[in-house]
């Protein structure tokens, strides 16, 4: 007799499904890995390693050949130099082909070989700004110079060598991250980041909020308002901050104007070029630009509240900010706290619009543009590197928060 | 807060506040109108309003309390030194003409009067119940939010779109003005045809166009598989990975530019369109699976299971089941995808050097010179926000669902 036990591990039809999903995940695994994962590695190797912007291109021999002289003197010339005043290129090749009808007439230099019409010279070593120049002696059969000058043009010379790279080679170094904490920047750097995401998070669900209330209700017009407190977020970030930049200019800009003329002011007010005054402004824009998007989720949170609630609250003479207090506050509060670390890290990883609306100046860098600040603007890519590693410590951070906030919030 | 109860005292306030809203609201309408000066004195605007609001409540009661009296006194007395200072609620000049005067005031007039009718309707001369009291004040709240917000929105486009109007003499001889001079015709487009046809920008927005509409078809190739998977076959690691898409949406995108700029110098892909293309569906992939998942979730597995019963396969009921009953999602996160790649700024900024090659995000940026006129450069930005803004309005309900189902459901 046979005993009937439930089958142990995964079944066939199982193991099945389980490939098949592999199989549909598999084209988003990949490019997921190759576009995030892969840079992420990127980015922890170069913050270590000493790479300027100028590394980025590799040293290498540069030809350029010519038809020089006439007559008796007619000689073709390659001139070959090192591209980098730095770093050495080693075993360099130059190839050429010799055009037709053009045919050596004298001794090749020394270094040089030549197969049929296969020009081929081998050097081992540039030094760092190295020239060169080569001549080779020729005779013209059945061919002009114009014409052999056309057919150089089509088929100009090559040079090839080998340089160190300094991405793949194994010096290491820490000056980088030296670089990065070093001094005062960086605290003051890290406090700007903080004022930004806190306070630009908090304003932007304390406005959304606010519209949301407004619009909870049905009248005419609510879609055409909606639509409308929705375009800060839709447009493109580089039309609406220019727009800003251009509204809010200390020479010609409008608001400045209005509040002259208003007597608000006396002199015009540098909103994006002033110290404290920046930072505010770049924040006001965060909050005016991303309210919508949680204008959107809390309001389609309300919708979804019942609304016999209120009326019953209403029967036991609930005041309006009672009922707002004591019953939609409570409801909204897991949409809110979601939405607060969601923009949190979102504010935190911005870096568009204050890099569009004043590049980082008048004590407005945060983490974000000090990555381009240095990698770009000091052409230091290796620091620019480690302030990015740094950036992604404080996300890992935030990621743990996240996911054991997910874990209790079931709504998500 | 008894006192603050008191009908009088409420509505006095409430007017105030509302009639200070107003006459700032008129003075920046009329000045960006019209390009006159117009100021609003805040002053006498809230003696006026805080007058209109007790009358519309004193015509209420019939006992003349002293309470009710005290602040009148005062408001008048108020109003009338400012009269004296300064305009009522609006001051012009010389320049603003009588006739913008009185379409100021009559605009003050009737922007107070109205809405203060509204929100003093219920309101008592004397106590008021809390429930009056607080709904009066939300009103209030509501009629200024409507203001506020429309403001804050409004304004910047108005003056995007109004500026690319202008010409240069025009911004810098009064950057208030807005007003279109219709005589000059179709001239009045000048940056526009200058933009399109000197730079370049009908070849940049045939570029992003492609680049946006390509983005949509791979990340829709990618992710609907994608999303399937994570939503109906039962494999290990199912729960990590529906959960572990969205922490890609959680890496910032400069983080990742940096890398990628390397990269691509060393690769050559700088400068390229297929460089972009290659970037920009990796960065909506992952919010486009968690959108569809949620939304392959609510089909009801029943349906499926029938077409499995059937005969078909796995790939055909995804194509013959799934995605026809999913056409709105669908049509929710392309055109997020859409928005996303159309807008996006960073990396065309980075890898894009090529004039020949530049996204209309690029090509805005490259307006950003001192060299450029403004005009130019609003212009840019309306060229590049009309298309998306377009897309939007006539489809606002997916957009909608799309933004919401992006990240937070119910």
């Amino acid at each position: 007799m046979t005993s009937t036990t439930p089958p142990v591990g995964a079944g066939p039809l199982q193991r099945r499904e389980a490939r098949l999903a592999w199989g549909l995940l598999s084209p988003t695994l990949i490019s997921v890995a190759l576009v995030v994962i892969l840079p992420l590695l990127a980015i922890f190797w170069i913050s270590v390693k000493p790479v300027e912007l100028a590394d980025l291109r590799a040293p290498a021999p540069v030809v350029r050949d010519a038809l020089r002289g006439s007559g008796d003197d007619l000689r073709l010339e390659y001139r070959l130099r090192n591209s980098s005043q730095e770093q050495e290129v080693r075993n360099v090749v130059l190839t050429a082909t010799l055009p037709d009808g053009v045919l050596p007439a004298g001794d090749l230099p020394d270094a040089c070989t030549l197969e049929a019409d296969r020009l081929t010279c081998r050097f081992d070593l540039f030094e760092p700004g190295h020239r060169d120049r080569l001549a080779l002696p020729v005779t013209l059969d059945g061919t002009s110079a114009d014409a052999a000058k056309d057919a150089l043009r089509a088929a100009p010379a090559t040079a090839t060598g080998e340089s160190d790279n300094v991405l793949t080679d194994t010096t290491f170094t820490l000056d980088n991250f030296r670089k990065v904490f070093d001094g005062g920047e960086f605290w003051s750097v890290l406090w700007v980041t903080l004022f930004y995401t806190v306070f630009g998070t908090i304003g932007a669900l304390l406005f959304g909020m606010f519209a949301a209330l407004l619009l909870n209700k049905s009248f005419r017009g609510q879609g055409v308002l909606r639509g409308l407190y929705l375009f800060p977020y839709v447009a493109p970030v580089i039309a609406v901050a220019f727009t800003w930049v251009t509204l809010f200019d200390p020479f010609s800009g409008s608001i400045n104007a209005l509040l002259l003329q208003m007597g608000a002011t006396e002199a015009s007010i540098n909103f994006f070029g002033e110290k404290p005054l920046a930072l505010i402004m770049v924040t006001v824009f965060e909050i005016w630009r991303y309210f919508p998007l949680s204008f959107l989720f809390i309001l389609a949170r309300m919708q979804s509240i019942d609304t016999d609630m209120y009326e019953a609250a209403d029967m036991d003479g609930a005041s309006p900010f009672q009922q707002f207090w004591y019953l939609s506050l409570p409801q909204l509060l897991g949409i809110l706290s979601v939405l607060f670390l969601l923009r949190f890290i979102w504010t935190f990883n911005k870096f568009d619009d204050i890099f569009l609306l004043t590049g980082g100046n008048a004590g407005t860098r945060t983490l974000t543009v000090n990555v381009y600040e240095q990698a770009f603007a000091l052409s230091n890519i290796g620091a620019g590197a480690a302030v990015a590693v740094v950036i992604f410590a404080c996300l890992i951070l935030f990621a743990v928060l996240f996911f054991r906030f997910l874990s209790r919030e079931e709504g998500l | 807060m008894n006192l603050l109860r008191k009908g009088g005292v409420t509505a006095w306030i409430i007017g105030a506040l509302w009639a200070v809203t107003m006459s700032i609201c008129v003075a920046i309408v009329i000045s960006f109108s019209t390009g006159r000066p117009l100021a609003p004195t805040l002053l006498s605007a809230a003696a006026l309003g805080g007058l209109a609001g007790l009358a519309l409540v004193a015509r209420k009661g019939e006992g003349l309390a002293l309470g009710r009296w005290l602040p009148v006194g005062g408001a008048f007395l108020v109003a009338i030194a400012a009269h004296i200072w300064d305009g009522p609620a609006m001051r012009g000049t010389a320049e603003t003409g009588a006739l913008w005067m009185a379409v100021a005031w009559a605009g003050f007039a009737a922007t107070v009067a109205g809405p203060l009718l509204v929100m003093l309707k219920e309101l008592q001369p004397g106590p008021n119940s809390r429930h009056d009291f607080e709904a009066a004040v939300i009103r209030f709240l509501t009629g200024f939010g409507y203001v506020f917000f429309t403001a804050i929105v409004a304004i910047p486009f108005y003056v995007m779109v109004m500026t690319s109007l202008k010409s240069q003499q025009a911004l810098l001889a009064n950057p208030l003005d807005f007003s279109i001079d219709l005589s000059r015709g179709t001239d009045l487009f000048r940056s526009y045809v200058e933009l399109f046809r000197d730079f370049n920008f009908g070849r940049y927005m045939a570029i992003s166009a492609f680049v946006s509409v390509a983005t949509v078809a791979i990340t829709i190739l990618f992710s609907v598989p994608g999303a399937y998977a994570v939503s109906r076959l039962r494999f290990s690691g199912q729960a990590v990975m529906s959960r572990s898409i969205l922490l890609i949406y959680m890496v910032p995108m400069i983080v990742l530019a940096l890398p990628i700029y390397i990269g691509f110098s060393m690769l050559g892909l700088r400068n390229s369109v297929f460089g972009l293309l290659l970037i920009y569906p990796v960065t909506t992939i992952p919010v486009a699976l968690y959108m569809l998942q949620g939304y392959f979730r609510g089909i009801p597995a029943e349906i499926e299971e029938a077409g499995l019963m059937d005969g078909l396969s796995r790939l055909k009921v995804i194509w013959k089941i799934t995605l026809p009953l999913s056409l709105p999602a669908l049509a929710s996160v392309s055109l997020y995808v859409f928005m996303i790649a159309w807008n996006e700024f960073l990396l065309a900024f980075m890898l894009l050097d090529d004039p020949s090659k530049f996204t209309l995000t690029r090509g805005v940026a490259m307006l950003n010179s001192s060299e450029i006129p403004r005009q130019h450069l609003m212009a840019g930005a309306v060229i590049a926000t009309v298309p998306i803004m377009v897309l939007f309005l006539g489809l606002e309900r997916f957009m909608t669902r799309g933004l919401t189902a992006g990240s937070v459901k119910g």
